[in-house]
């Protein structure tokens, strides 16, 4: 019986509205294997596994558990079957505590709560695979990298021997990171098997043992660890091959564009968010922030930008305190956002492309324009002409936001503002969930401004990126600046322990 | 001296009976709220409780089953409720006013050949020995059934939803409906089951008022509870014991509304039947900081519908 | 072939006119059914109750919109209806839910009593006394609606609860002037103030049977319209009902725009009531609107919250109104007959919408992949 694999699925298809998410998806995962699951953003690896784990149901296809044909309906389908997820949005109830959250939905609990003998066991069982956690506090309390240690206990004590985990590194720094696959490796030795997901090559290959690659919804096919290396992974993944490594365009840099000094932030929690933080950025030039989400980036774009009050502390643009000026008056001084979250902050969803590249009313260019009569066939116009310009995928200017992909609602909202001839931009996570294209287009465009003069500041997780477009990186520790690197991979090391939170100064000292 | 005392006791064994139904109708919403789904159809569900039970009091003069066909037509209207906020997917609040306008209307309708009649009602029972305590016996132990049973109810359904596994799932498909999701929950039947629940316990509020409060059938006879009690649950911070607090906080305004007129005061009746819905905005007023909310464990998906293909 | 429901990508226009129209229909077939249930409780034959109801049908439909004298009352009717309902989808396209258009009305109606009554009694100008007292009117809303206007912007307190709440208040006040200091003394009891003079009273036509309040309720409409498309607050406003965090982003003060909004509502509501007040009653009496505040927004969600289609929607529901109180009159039906039907409409329309969104697709038959 032994002989078959722990799991196949066979013929997978499922369709969205507009998209073909997986089409006619193979998979199979042997016993005691970590098996990644390597594409792009939208090539369907997490459509793929909300179907194993029964969220989605396919439009055809077939899952087969020790060779026996299974039917997963639902999340508790796939909990019998031993299969369990660990999401990118994890799946934790803020008010619970730790063990609260392990035996949420466990049926083998009495009618009343009791939480002692489970926290004892949750408690072993971290210590076991090296994963601590506080089984009594509060999840709210608790950090991005503690969550993903309960979600992954909560798997294992639910006995689960197929892990499926979506990017857990996104959120983790390098030496969690090394953490997670300690532990990582030590279940599959346990025998229970592991499906990687994840669009980091060398994470992939650090930890797989067989790689499939998903492309448009296909898989590409299924390749042992040995077989391959980052180049192959990268074409198959994208199709073709990527000048990875482009040319920076050289700009003189020009005057001081902004310069924060002194900042500190409180997040929504009302927790010092950004502490005591200084830097400053010239005319042509890109500074990169470095550092593991929740250090601080968010708030420290929205303070900048007006959306968050400052604690203390000084920004200035040319040389003028911004306090106490109002976004509006920020954005007319030629202060331009482009916010990680597209959705909810940066556009309108329910409103056309007209409407949210004229939502700052900023936009130059037309005539006879007034509160009390705007000139809509105007600026129906000028949409068309930057839909044109940005080539931004729509049926028209009057189609709802909501229905384009991620890549060309982000061209929306590049068109909006770049085109308003900004001199300073806070681009946080310009890239996020976008495919290899769009991301290219964004990398050409805001270097684009940058060679016309900008000052911008660029928060982003991933270091290539930051690489890819910096002049300078800076490294961000719980809303410190940890020190200043060049912005070449040799140092990603060094990043690294920053992003920890050591300093520059005391890491040669180590 | 003894005015003064007789009075008060008086005032506070009336803040009893005229905290009762917003008790109940506040209980039964904490239930649906807490379950992610607003629900401000109260006034109509109530109302609807308030003329079902009158109608089979007056014809069968049986008492519990007046207030079990009370608490299936409160379900009724929950399920209505339900189906369309949860299946559906439309905006909750204007489900809600439709409830409360269809509510209403029928119970006007059903309601129509029963005015000015009376029917059988809840007659007070004094608990032995404990109603014999000076002031306090008077106040709490010289009630009808549905006050004991709503006073029960309070202990019972904190234990319910703090500490056993039932009330633990219904805390997390309020709070984090994927969680509760990705653990096998079902969160359209939680939220089905709960809105039904809560529609019923409403139900029950509004059957107090044609059954023990007074009875008889008057046309719109909630007078506005219904809402009051919506902002009682905000008050309440989705907690039964401050259910009770508030609702006899409600109630208490308006017995002392009532006892004022009664022995006659210089201020005009109209402005003291003002109070309860002005004390309502104070309260809303002072509840409202969104911190307030964040720390308890709020029903933090309250009128968001799930749907797992709009996660991503 | 196999028949697939799928998601609609864009809501086709006609449907945006289907679907309110059916909702209706519908609404009143459901009615149908629960008054024949009612009628046989009364009558006790199905029989008699079916063509109880037909013929109460009939009389629903034929006086309000086909009679000369049930169409006056019809046109009547509308305008406070009109008035509230442009003031609440104003406030409504930035999902600011006013529930209070009645306490608004009411108060409408006190402020414009105590311009004409009191405040301007003398003035026998009637342009500048109706200007007056429509002016207090519209104020007496606007203060109304600015408590919960200032309540949300400031401390997030939920509008819905409030403004309704505030209906009751305005409701008792109203009963307290009425009943009391404001009392015509020869009313012989009755509580309602006295009438108010000649010049205040509104210019009418056909026979004074129909008042000019239907085109000031008109004028606003084609107001409102032009202030919706083509000013940069009906550009704005739109952006702030659709994502207040977006709003804030694009550097638009949401406060200020939740206030104004809140407050225009309340005005154009109150001003509903002065026009009641001069064009119709003549005088402030109890209990003078049978929930108009309430109709109105089912008006307001029915028109879509366009201010041109609002009074369209209301010539509808003012007709409404009229036949409900001629059922009650020949058929000893309650008044609340309206409230169900209000309720029906709107799951209907809702219910519509919901299935509206999604569309029937028919595939033809394709090579299924033999893996049963």
């Amino acid at each position: 019986m032994d002989d078959y694999p722990i799991l196949e699925m066979k013929n997978i298809q499922k369709a969205f509205p507009g998209v073909l998410a997986n089409d006619n998806i193979s998979l199979e995962i042997r016993r005691g294997e970590v098996h990644a699951l390597l594409g792009e953003n939208g090539a369907g690896k997490t459509t793929l596994m909300n179907i194993l784990f029964g969220i989605y149901h396919p439009d055809h296809g077939e899952i087969l558990i020790n060779g026996k044909k299974t039917f997963i309906h639902s999340p508790q389908d796939a909990i019998n079957e031993k299969i369990g997820m660990v999401q990118q949005h994890f799946a934790l109830v803020p008010s619970f505590t730790v063990a609260e959250n392990v035996i949420l939905g466990l049926k083998n609990f009495g009618f009343i709560i009791k939480t002692k003998q489970v926290e004892q066991q949750i408690k072993e069982l971290g210590e076991r695979y090296s994963l601590p956690v506080r089984p009594k506090a509060r999840v709210w309390t608790l950090s991005v990298g503690e969550r993903q240690r309960i979600e992954i206990l909560k798997l294992l004590y639910t006995g689960a021997n197929i892990l499926i985990l979506d990017e857990p590194t996104a959120v983790l720094t390098p030496q969690e990171t090394r953490q997670l696959f300690s532990a990582i490796r030590k279940l599959v030795k346990e025998g229970s098997s592991v499906i990687f997901i994840s669009h980091k090559l060398d994470e992939v290959l650090e930890i797989s043992d067989r790689i499939s690659v998903l492309r448009n919804g296909k898989n590409t096919g299924t390749l042992n660890r040995e077989e391959v290396d980052r180049r192959t992974l990268v074409q198959r993944m994208v199709g073709r091959d990527v000048l990875m490594d482009q040319e920076k365009p050289k700009v003189e840099p020009g005057p001081v564009k902004i310069e924060v000094k002194d900042l500190t932030v409180k997040n929504d929690k009302g927790l010092t968010a950004v502490n005591n933080l200084s830097l400053e950025i010239h005319g042509g030039e890109i500074l990169g922030i470095a550092g593991v989400a929740g250090n601080g980036q968010k708030e420290l774009a929205e303070a900048i930008y007006g959306l968050r009050p400052i604690e203390t502390g000084k920004i200035q643009m040319a040389g003028e305190d911004l306090h106490h000026r109002s976004i509006k008056k920020r954005i007319q001084s030629g202060l331009s956002f482009i916010p990680q979250d597209r959705k909810s902050i940066a556009t309108c969803p329910n409103l056309s492309v007209m409407f949210n590249i004229f939502m700052k009313n900023t936009i130059p260019g037309l005539k006879k324009s007034s509160a009390w009569n705007i000139q809509i066939k105007q600026m129906h116009e000028k949409t068309r002409e930057l839909i044109r310009n940005f080539s931004i995928s729509t049926p028209s200017s009057k189609t709802r936001v909501r229905y384009l992909s991620g890549g060309n609602l982000q061209k929306v909202v590049l068109a909006r503002e770049l085109s308003s001839n900004p001199s300073v931009i806070i681009a946080e996570h310009p890239t996020r969930g976008l495919d290899i294209g769009a991301m290219e287009f964004v990398y050409q465009a805001l270097l684009e401004e940058k060679k016309k003069g900008s000052a911008i500041l660029l928060l982003a997780g991933e270091l290539y990126e930051i690489f890819r477009l910096s002049d300078r990186v800076a490294v961000i520790y719980e809303g410190e600046v940890m020190g200043y690197t060049p912005p070449d991979p040799s140092y990603t090391e060094k990043i690294g322990f920053m992003m920890a939170g050591t300093r520059e100064d005391s890491i040669h000292e180590n | 001296m003894n005015d003064a005392l007789s009075f008060i006791v008086a005032t506070l064994h009336a803040t009893v009976r005229a905290g009762t139904p917003l008790l109940f109708a506040v209980l039964g919403t904490i239930f649906t709220e807490r379950s992610g789904i607003m629900n401000l159809g109260l006034e109509g569900i109530m109302l609807i409780g308030a003329i079902g039970g009158f109608v089979v009091s007056y014809n069968t003069s049986n008492l519990l089953l007046a207030i079990l066909v009370a608490m299936i037509a409160g379900a009724i209207l929950g399920l209505v409720h339900a189906f369309f906020t949860v299946t559906l997917k439309i905006n909750q609040i204007v489900s809600g006013l439709a409830i409360t306008m269809l509510g209403s209307g029928i119970s006007g309708l059903w309601g129509k050949d029963y005015i000015g009649v009376v029917a059988e009602r809840f007659e007070t029972i004094s608990i032995p020995l404990l109603s014999d305590i000076p002031v306090i016996g008077r106040i709490l132990f010289q009630h009808d059934l549905l006050v004991y049973i709503s006073l029960l109810a309070v202990p019972l359904m904190w234990f319910f939803i703090y500490k056993t596994r039932g009330g633990m799932t219904l805390r997390a498909v309020g709070e984090a409906p994927e969680a509760a999701d990705a653990r096998g929950i079902n969160v359209f039947f939680i939220r089905y089951l709960y809105t039904i629940i809560g529609g019923s316990i409403t139900a029950i509020g509004g059957a107090y008022l044609s059954l023990a409060y007074n009875s008889m059938w008057i046309e719109n006879m909630t007078a506005g509870r219904g809402w009051i009690a919506i902002a009682l649950v905000l008050f309440a911070t989705w907690d039964p014991y401050k259910a009770l607090l508030g609702a006899y906080l409600f109630g208490g305004i308006t017995a002392l509304g009532l006892r004022m007129q009664a022995v006659g005061t210089h201020i005009p009746p109209d402005f003291l039947k003002m109070l309860p819905y002005l004390l309502t905005i104070v309260v809303l007023f002072f509840t409202s900081t969104d911190t307030l909310k964040r720390k308890v464990g709020a029903p933090a998906t309250l009128g968001v519908p799930y749907s797992r293909e709009d996660r991503t | 072939m196999k028949i697939k429901i799928e998601k609609r990508l864009n809501t086709p226009r006609y449907l945006s006119l289907v679907v309110p129209v059916v909702s209706i229909f519908a609404a009143l077939l459901i009615m149908f059914v629960i008054l024949t249930i009612f009628f046989m409780g009364r009558i006790g034959s199905f029989q008699g109750a079916f063509s109880e109801t037909v013929s109460a049908y009939k009389e629903l439909i034929t006086w309000p919109f086909f009679n000369q004298y049930g169409l006056y009352s019809t046109i009547s009717k509308m305008v406070p209806l009109a008035f509230v309902a442009l003031g609440l989808s104003f406030a409504y396209k930035m999902k600011i839910w006013n529930i209070g258009g009645e306490g608004q009305l009411y108060m409408g109606a006190l402020a414009a009593t105590w311009a004409a009554l009191f405040v301007f009694r003398g003035i026998t100008s009637p342009i500048l006394l109706i200007t007056l007292v429509a002016i207090f009117s519209a104020i007496a809303g606007a203060l109304w609606a600015l408590i919960p206007a200032l309540m949300k912007a400031y401390a997030k307190t939920d509008e819905i609860v409030v403004t309704l709440m505030l209906n009751y208040v305005a409701i008792f006040w109203v009963d307290y002037l009425v009943y009391g200091p404001w009392r015509d003394p020869k009313g012989f009891g009755f509580p309602g103030t006295a009438a108010f003079p000649e010049p205040a009273m509104l210019p009418t036509f056909f026979d004074g049977n129909v008042h000019i309040g239907i085109f000031i309720a008109i004028a606003f409409a084609i107001l409102l319209q032009y202030i919706d498309v083509k000013t940069q607050w009906g550009f704005n406003s739109r952006i702030v009902g659709d994502n207040k965090k977006a709003a804030t982003y694009s550097g638009i003060k949401v406060k200020k725009y939740t206030i104004i909004s809140l407050v225009v509502s309340g005005a154009i509501a109150g001003l509903g009531g002065g026009v009641q007040m001069m064009g119709m009653q003549h005088r402030l009496m109890h209990g003078f609107s049978p929930g108009y505040g309430y109709t109105a927004i089912i008006i307001a969600w029915l028109a879509k919250l366009n201010p041109i289609a609002v009074i369209f929607v209301s010539f509808l529901f003012g007709g409404l109104l009229v036949g409900n109180d001629q059922l009650q009159m020949f058929y000893k039906l309650p008044i609340s007959l309206i409230s169900i039907f209000q309720g029906l409409v709107l799951f209907c329309l809702l219910g519509g919408e919901a299935i509206a969104a999604y569309r029937l697709k028919i595939e033809k038959a394709e090579e299924v992949p033999a893996n049963e």
